[in-house]
């Protein structure tokens, strides 16, 4: 178990700038979890602490030991692959020995901790199969035994879940989250999904064209998106975006200009922002409230979902064409067709400027 | 009878009467030399399917003969020790050219594909003097010497194709667990290698096993010839009579190695072993 401490980390292959000056601490311990949509960097930056990867710049360290120059081995990593790239010719036990036994550990070694690391994963049974003759989460739990059995201070988890069903997945995800609590080691996860980050992570990074958009809790993200990206790529269904404009300065907070709802008045300070400047308004979903039209501020709803606990209404504004989600629990009275206003809720409402950065609630109002 | 029944008969008809077809032509050369083994000396120009009376003499013949049996011994050593080096320098040129990722790699690729353009004739008079100059002339040295050049084109290219279709993340598996290249190529890549290394190997055997232009270029005395030109060189009572009975006897006697190789090899060749490795 260890800390791991990435200092303005650069990864550059040939001509393509992938990770671009990484600053991250993950503390003993923690469960973190890398997230970002295709081609961000976040897989590349988890080789690049496997040391699958060569880091072009920048200090990377686990615990106390600079360890740039090391290969995987001397790391102290143990890493679960996406495809899991369990050896097919061997056998359970042989897939998690194999480590061991390249590293010269005496025979008895070997067999205590392939066995307790099958007892932990329930492959006991399952020793002597081929990977052939294993269903896809008892694959999934092997290769997660043989990153394991050896017992890395760190374990590194490249989207292990992306090749199960969905309900395989769920069950998966918890026996992540549960063996993160047993072991108390340093956990390393990249994924796409923000439901796994969302619910397995102690910590999120995410990331965007191989920068670090924001870290912090799940809580923290969703409640307090430090960018528009952040905003977007966290929960769902997603949060509502509109066009707004900065009307002026108010005591505690600012007022902005909203196309299609009005002139409202939220708690975030405009700071440098001059009267008239374009904001982007967002909103959650469910920190929507729709109520019967007047005249000039309608949306029409153009389809009504109804998942049995919520229902989802997509509205299309008079002007401009993406679609806004309300999420309400069922039952829900509204109709598709129907003309609604928007009101949103100013507590929950987030307000970006045009470099897509969030702005912060003012202090007099700041909510915890 | 229907007109559809009857098209689907006669389409049965054709098909098994092609095959019936194909395996004539190919073995049927094969049970005649059989055959002619088989024959006492009178009768072989008799022409008949089944023959009327057996004798092995011709057998006893050929195995009574020490230069033949020491041409099938020299004959399995070249053939081997092909194999064995084939596949071992195979084996490591696939991994680097078909996992390292190197300046030049494809330019490397077309060249060994271009040397096995070559044909036997033209590289001749030039190998007959590299060996030579290895002091290697009639000596077996010399002939697996070149058949390996020969060999290696087909090898390498076959198993960097195959080497190229294994996962990477295989590889990096093993990497984490601490494996260097070397351990990764005998531990994970080559057992799963085996298909192809079958294939491959079984080919440079046989291709070593009747080589002719070489093997008669390159060595003199009778100790040292292989099977096929020993067969060539396999002389009658008179400069005019042809011994064709010894001669199918000795075919027979060195085809029989390839065709057991052959079934024994092709379950190997068959089997999918790389199934469980990823999901799919």
């Amino acid at each position: 178990m260890a800390s791991v401490t990435l200092d303005k980390i650069n990864k550059i292959f040939g001509s393509t700038h992938i990770i671009k000056d990484v600053d991250l601490d993950i503390g003993d311990g923690e469960f973190v979890v890398f997230v970002g949509p295709s081609g961000c960097g976040k897989s590349t930056l988890l080789r690049l602490i496997a040391g699958l990867e060569s880091i072009s710049d920048g200090t990377l360290s686990i615990g106390e030991t600079v360890v740039n120059e090391l290969p995987p081995r001397e790391r102290g990593v143990g890493m679960v692959f996406q495809s899991y790239a369990l050896y097919p010719h061997m056998t359970v036990y042989e897939n998690m020995a194999f480590g061991l036994k390249l590293a010269k550990a005496s025979k008895e070694t070997v067999d205590d901790r392939v066995m307790a690391t099958a007892r932990i994963l329930q492959l006991e049974e399952l020793l002597d199969r081929k990977p052939k003759a294993l269903s896809g989460g008892q694959r999934q739990r092997v290769a997660m035994g043989r990153a394991m059995a050896r017992e890395p201070r760190i374990l590194l988890f490249d989207e292990p879940l992306s090749n199960l069903d969905a309900s395989l997945r769920v069950q998966m995800r918890n026996e992540i989250a549960r063996l993160h609590n047993r072991l108390g080691s340093t956990m390393i996860y990249v994924t796409h999904d923000q439901v796994e980050a969302m619910t397995l992570a102690d910590k999120i990074v995410v990331l965007n064209g191989g920068r670090i958009e924001q870290v912090g809790s799940p809580h923290e993200l969703y409640q307090r998106p430090a960018t528009k990206f952040v905003a977007g790529f966290i929960g769902s269904p997603t949060m509502n975006f509109m066009p707004a404009s900065l009307a002026g300065q108010a005591e505690a907070g600012c007022r902005v200009q909203v196309e299609g709802i009005g002139e409202l008045s939220l708690p975030q300070a405009a700071g440098e922002h001059a009267a008239g400047a374009a904001l982007t308004l967002g909103v959650r979903p469910e920190h929507l409230r729709l109520e019967a039209a007047s005249s000039d501020n309608a949306f029409e709803i153009v389809n009504v979902e109804y998942l049995g606990n919520e229902v989802y209404v997509y509205l299309e504004p008079m002007a401009g064409e993406t679609l806004l989600i309300h999420r309400s629990e069922a039952p829900s009275r509204w109709q598709e067709g129907q003309r609604v206003a928007l009101v949103p809720d100013p507590q929950h409402v987030h307000l970006f400027d045009a470099d897509n950065r969030a702005l912060k609630a003012s202090r007099a109002r700041a909510v915890a | 009878m229907t007109s559809r029944r009857f098209n689907k008969l006669a389409a049965r008809v054709g098909f098994w009467g092609l095959v019936a077809l194909v395996v004539v032509v190919a073995v049927f050369p094969f049970y005649y030399a059989v055959i002619t083994s088989l024959k006492p000396s009178g009768d072989l120009f008799r022409v008949e399917l089944w023959p009327s009376t057996w004798d092995l003499a011709n057998y006893v013949q050929v195995f009574t003969q020490r230069s033949f049996i020491q041409a099938i011994f020299n004959s399995i050593l070249v053939a081997t020790s092909v194999v064995f080096i084939a596949l071992l320098l195979g084996i490591t040129a696939s991994y680097a050219l078909g996992r390292v990722r190197f300046r030049g790699r494809s330019t490397v690729l077309l060249v060994i594909l271009g040397v096995s353009m070559f044909p036997q004739v033209a590289v001749l008079s030039g190998l007959f003097e590299v060996i030579r100059a290895l002091n290697l002339y009639n000596n077996p040295g010399g002939l697996i010497l070149s058949y390996t050049i020969f060999t290696l084109p087909f090898t390498v290219w076959v198993l960097t194709t195959f080497m190229r279709q294994l996962p990477m993340e295989l590889e990096e598996a093993a990497i984490m667990d601490g494996a260097t290249p070397w351990v990764t190529i005998t531990k994970v890549f080559l057992p799963l290698m085996w298909p192809a290394m079958a294939t491959t190997g079984l080919l440079a055997f046989i291709a070593a096993w009747n080589e002719f232009l070489f093997a008669l270029t390159f060595t003199l005395t009778d100790s040292q010839r292989t099977v096929p030109v020993a067969i060539a060189l396999l002389s009658g009572g008179s400069a005019y009579e042809l011994p064709w009975g010894p001669i199918m006897a000795a075919s027979v006697i060195v085809t029989v190695p390839l065709v057991v190789l052959v079934i024994i090899f092709q379950r190997r060749i068959v089997s999918g072993l790389t199934a469980g490795a990823v999901k799919g």
